[in-house]
């Protein structure tokens, strides 16, 4: 199965595939696009076992269960292009710093495993590379990215950031697969520590701060949501004034991204 | 079925001075036990066991405070809570501390990544004792718990960052570990939203001690699945990640680890 006709799949599940009552179905389908309006979808309505029965989840994946197979492949695509993004830098000649080249071979060698794990895992199902082009073409964009190192870190900056958001995104839909979920939050992490790294070198903080994007325009959607202070239901807005404030609620939690919300990322390199 | 019970104990002994070298953190791994005294009791599952456990429990250390983290997901939030309290306590210390004060201020410098992670843990702190507190009864919510630094020399940077980066490495094993042991969804992605600026910490700690390196992702600190190569973070079960808490002495306080799940 090629990109297209993947993520054509999982758009119609978004859209046709949603569990639950048809009071929520009708919720759902008044609020696709809107994802800011299925935080109060009960999660239970969307899952069948005994783990998620009794959960509520605030998570817009609720509104939809990828499978586990959608799911590597999601992640397999986002691994695909940071491992082909990273070994074009690396083959460029001039491009990465002496001094920076430990850091991106290293980053590098992760993407590699990281592919070959998810496809190995697949086998069969594993979707086919996609044909990238990192100037973003697709996107409209013409972006200098291999002859201009600021572009290059600040891409690398970007797919890891937005790596770590698509894994955990993609956590609660793991929930009844102990392994996989696993082996998941073992890559997001991984990816985490790359992002923080990337982003220093870039002169940032490790940590995201409010939805603070140091990106092209085009980019913004990479730290859409960040600003976020409610965890758990409790606004901590406020509540943190002697340690650094809103500033430092926001750096100290992570938010996910729904698949819908990386693949508009994605596409903007993805060709076919 | 047989389900591994094991009951992690700590009290310090009061006996040991300062630990100046980075061998003796860096045992923290292999359960070496660094000035305190560690009992790992393990056993089957059964009613007798847990007796035992609770005799034990009684007359082991009568002077110090216990607590039973308790099961399920409640249980995970409690041990969640105690890990990170360990962490605030300890950049508290930090920010207290000659090395810290030491440091000149500069933009995306030194004194900000560790000031930023003081601020990151007393928020994850104080946010899980809320979150506890809504979903439990006071006893049922694990207490402030007391540390002891003594063995760190917080004048020095390089017993600082080490220390700095076993607690951030083995935060993020943590939250690795207990992901599949959460029943609740929401639970999950609030410990999805730490665990990575855990790892963004544990990040910016590592480029600290070895800058430009690979050490911010390093091969010691990372693992191998399926044989594609060493690029995953380890995942950790509780009972050894408090184990090897206990093993540091900075706790204190008495934990009691036997009914969080195992699976």
């Amino acid at each position: 199965m090629n990109i297209i006709k993947f993520l054509d799949d999982l758009s119609d599940k978004q859209l046709f595939e949603t569990k639950g009552s048809r009071r929520d179905s009708f919720n759902q389908m008044k609020n696709v696009g809107k994802n800011m309006a299925l935080a109060s979808i009960p999660f239970a309505l969307a899952a069948t076992s005994k783990k998620t029965s009794a959960a509520t989840m605030s998570m817009s994946s609720a509104m939809f269960q990828a499978s586990p197979t959608d799911i590597l492949n999601f992640a397999l695509t986002l691994e695909y292009l940071e491992r082909d993004f990273y070994q074009m830098g690396m083959d460029t000649s001039g491009l990465i710093p002496a001094a920076d080249r430990d850091v991106f071979g290293q980053i590098l060698k992760h993407e590699v495993s990281h592919v070959d794990f998810l496809a190995t895992a697949l086998g069969d199902a594993a979707i086919e590379k996609p044909e990238f082009d990192f100037s973003g073409g697709p996107g409209g964009l013409s972006l200098d990215t291999f002859g201009n190192y600021q572009i290059f870190l600040a891409l690398s900056q970007g797919f890891e950031d937005t790596g770590v958001r698509a894994y955990k995104g993609q956590a609660g839909a793991l929930i009844d697969n102990d392994v996989l979920l696993e082996y998941a939050l073992q890559i997001h992490s991984v990816e985490a520590r790359h992002a923080s790294q990337v982003r220093r070198m870039r002169g940032e903080k490790g940590w995201i701060t409010f939805n603070d994007n140091t990106l092209p325009d085009a980019f913004s959607g990479i730290y859409a949501g960040e600003q976020n202070t409610v965890q758990g239901g409790v606004n901590l807005s406020g509540m943190f004034e002697d340690f650094g404030g809103d500033a430092a609620v926001t750096e100290a939690f992570d938010e996910p991204l729904t698949m819908e919300e990386v693949n508009a990322i994605a596409s903007v390199f993805i060709v076919s | 079925m047989k389900k591994p019970m094991i009951n992690v104990q700590s009290f310090h002994d009061g006996r040991e001075g300062k630990m100046n070298s980075r061998r003796q953190f860096l045992k923290i791994g292999g359960l070496a036990v660094v000035g305190s005294s560690l009992f790992l009791y393990s056993c089957e599952e059964d009613g007798i066991a847990d007796e035992e456990i609770n005799a034990l429990d009684a007359k082991g250390v009568d002077n110090k405070r216990v607590f039973n983290l308790g099961k399920g997901d409640l249980g995970i939030l409690n041990y969640a809570y105690v890990l990170e309290q360990l962490e605030a306590a300890f950049y508290t210390e930090v920010v207290n501390g000659f090395y810290y004060n030491s440091l000149p201020e500069s933009n995306r410098g030194e004194k900000q990544i560790l000031r930023d992670i003081w601020y990151h843990e007393v928020i994850h702190r104080d946010f899980l004792k809320a979150a506890l507190n809504s979903i439990a009864p006071p006893g049922k919510v694990a207490p402030e718990l007391n540390f002891n630094f003594s063995g760190v020399d917080f004048s020095s940077r390089d017993n600082v960052l080490t220390v700095s980066q076993i607690l951030e490495d083995t935060g993020v094993s943590a939250y690795n570990g207990a992901g599949k042991l959460l029943e609740s969804a929401d639970y999950l992605l609030l410990a999805g939203k730490i665990v990575s600026v855990e790892a963004r910490h544990a990040s910016a700690i590592r480029d600290l001690i070895r800058p430009g390196t690979t050490y911010f992702a390093g091969d010691d600190v990372l693992v191998d699945l399926g044989g594609s190569g060493i690029a995953y973070d380890k995942a950790v079960a509780p009972r050894d990640v408090l184990a090897a808490v206990a093993s540091t002495g900075f706790l204190e306080t008495k934990i009691i680890a036997n009914n969080l799940p195992t699976a």
